[in-house]
């Protein structure tokens, strides 16, 4: 049955596949595709690397690790490079989409901090597949010339006053993580009788909310749409570039702290090439660069040793020192059971 | 056939097989089947699951919202393009149509712009001191945004068949002393029934399965069938449920054309 299928739909992508011309042939040696999150590089860089090497990048984005997985898993595209998170990964390796790296082609990961390793232990046991990029927390982002209560629990996300001005993540992990947090229990419980506390929790919550965001709470926090937000630690700094009003808290009873890492998929194509890139990416210049551009913490240290303004340079939110929190929790795979079960409570949310 | 028929029809059966008749093929035996590859029909009974038949019912209830207040705009609107086009140019018909040479996408996110709260609709308001209008995020915002999106889709085809009506039914119908309501109620408006049924269908579809007039401007709060679908195959990565669905609104369309073809044939009798 599935190979009826699988020629079924080579048959068809045969149709498709050859009135196709882009400008870069995925298919040249000389090409690199990489799958990356919304935002979540400085696209001069890609320039920068092509410039340099004469490799040619085709990007692509995606919004959550939820999209971009099913399209690894079928083999939609054979893509050489991927960015996912912790969870995921630990997801992908299990079922088996990831080959190993090979680190001896990646000098410049001596910049790389070791305590960053050895947090990936959690979700890439013995450190064979991944390669950190950016790690942060989930947080609450407020505006302070809107909100006189004090935040620094989950519980404001909860306030009446503040109907129509909260912006909540449309990402079922993270969505269900702030509910389990603020019941206190662990983001990564599978227990029914919990997930469905959180569930009628959210359902409680969703007349409060304005709007289920994952990209745009950004925007709409910048643009003064919303008072509160939940947003990862990494658009912290930027939005409050642009807006000096906004504040970001970890909240009390914890939260989730997360690493996203380069991943390469079995199905690549350009190995070498993706390892060039990440080399590349490793270095100094160019990680403080992308950490300029994009504001998510980098795990490379002798990137953060070249940030001039000092005060970014030892921010508690950019760089917080996590001995500070005993309750900050990686997200673990859930298995595919807990997570079909979760995702139908979470659209048990979304259309109460 | 002959030899030229035949080479002329090839390039829309190679089309027909790879883009119709193969995906509905796989669609048929995704949403027939379980992960395993077992034949059940657990995916097509998942729409009487209480979240999926309520965002079927949400996503009827809004399409027919639209598609009635699309004809009701739609309808007086082709009337006076009709009149016009008779003796000046078709181009004010053109100015009706020339939005859709946008990207539908740029503009719902347009209007996400225009609707939010401190959006460009909301300082003007509050610049006069008007009341906020706040429907950004609801049903109404949705409905809204179908009606905007897809209206031209109603204005053509009614257009396109007033424009045929010949004048001198009406020219005769006046003359045999019909009022100008009888002479719509008797003689134009059947007339038009067929550019009014292929308009409702034209709107009601894409309003019925529509997912991202509900994710931009419904703010991820309203759940309709469309994006039940969505969700169910890029994040649950559960094509098979994702396909019953499908099936089941093929079944809604199929239904909902033949209704509208039935009138269609009684009219032009």
């Amino acid at each position: 049955m599935k190979k009826l299928i699988v020629m079924m739909l080579l048959l068809s992508l045969s149709f498709t596949l050859s009135g196709c011309g882009s400008e870069i042939n995925a298919d040249s040696p000389n090409a690199l595709l990489v799958y990356n999150w919304g935002e979540y590089l400085d696209y001069d860089i890609l320039d920068e690397f092509t410039e340099e090497t004469g490799i040619e990048i085709i990007y692509d984005e995606y919004e959550t690790n939820e999209i971009m997985y099913p399209k690894i898993e079928s083999g939609a595209a054979d893509y050489d490079l991927v960015c996912p998170s912790d969870y995921m990964i630990q997801k992908m390796i299990q079922n088996d989409l990831l080959q190993e790296m090979d680190y001896s082609k990646i000098p410049n990961i001596s910049n790389i901090g070791k305590s960053y390793f050895e947090s990936s232990e959690e979700f890439d046991p013995g450190n064979r597949y991944s390669l950190p990029y950016c790690w942060g927390t989930v947080g609450i982002l407020y505006n302070r010339t809107m909100v006189d209560d004090p935040v620094d629990s989950w519980d404001i996300l909860w306030n009446e006053k503040y109907k129509n001005n909260i912006l909540m993540q449309d990402s079922v992990r993270d969505a269900y993580c702030v509910a389990l947090k603020k019941l206190g229990y662990s983001c990564n419980s599978t227990d029914h009788d919990e997930l469905e506390a959180a569930t009628e929790l959210l359902k409680e919550q969703k007349h409060l909310v304005q709007a289920y965001v994952v990209d745009q709470v950004r925007d709409k926090m910048i643009g003064n749409e919303a008072a509160i937000g939940v947003i990862y630690s990494g658009e912290a700094i930027y939005t409050q570039n642009e807006n000096p009003d906004l504040e970001y808290v970890v909240p009390k009873e914890g939260t989730n702290l997360w690493i996203d890492s380069w991943v390469i998929p079995k199905s690549a194509k350009h190995v070498e090439n993706a390892y060039k890139f990440l080399d590349f990416l490793c270095r100094a210049e160019i990680a403080k660069k992308n950490f300029d551009y994009i504001t998510y913490s980098t795990p490379n240290e002798a990137a953060r040793e070249l940030i001039e303004d000092e005060e970014i340079r030892n921010s508690p939110i950019a760089f917080p020192d996590l001995s500070q929190y005993n309750n900050l929790e990686t997200y673990d795979y859930l298995g595919d059971t807990a997570d079909k079960y979760m995702n139908r409570l979470w659209r048990e949310v979304k259309s109460y | 056939m002959s030899n030229k028929t035949k080479l002329f029809a090839a390039p829309y059966c190679i089309w027909g097989a790879g883009f119709i008749i193969i995906p509905l093929i796989i669609i048929l035996i995704y949403g027939f089947s379980d992960t395993e590859g077992h034949f059940t029909f657990i995916n097509i009974y998942s729409i009487f699951s209480h979240v999926n038949l309520k965002a079927l019912l949400l996503s009827m209830l809004l399409s027919v919202a639209s598609t009635f207040l699309c004809l009701l705009i739609a309808y007086p609107l082709a009337s006076v393009l009709a009149e016009y086009g008779r003796d000046k140019s078709p181009l004010l018909a053109l100015l009706f149509i020339l939005p859709m040479w946008m990207n539908s996408l740029l503009r719902t996110i347009a209007w996400q712009n225009l609707l939010e709260k401190t959006g460009l609709i909301n300082a003007i308001l509050l610049f006069f001191h008007l009341p906020e209008m706040m429907i950004i995020n609801t049903p109404w915002a949705i409905i809204l945004g179908m009606v905007y999106d897809f209206l031209p889709f109603m204005i053509l085809p009614i257009y396109n068949i007033l424009c045929k009506i010949d004048i001198e039914y009406k020219n005769a119908a006046r003359d045999l002393g019909a009022n100008g309501w009888q002479t719509f109620w008797r003689i134009t408006w059947p007339m038009s029934l067929p550019g009014v049924l292929s308009g409702i269908t034209m709107v009601f579809v894409p309003s019925l399965t529509t997912f991202v007039i509900s994710d931009i401007l419904g703010g991820g709060k309203i759940l309709l069938i469309g994006n039940v679908i969505e969700q169910l195959f890029t994040q649950d990565n559960d094509r098979n449920a994702g396909a019953g669905l499908s099936v089941v609104m093929m079944l809604f369309i199929v239904i909902s054309t033949m209704i509208t073809e039935k009138y269609d044939r009684e009219g032009s009798v």
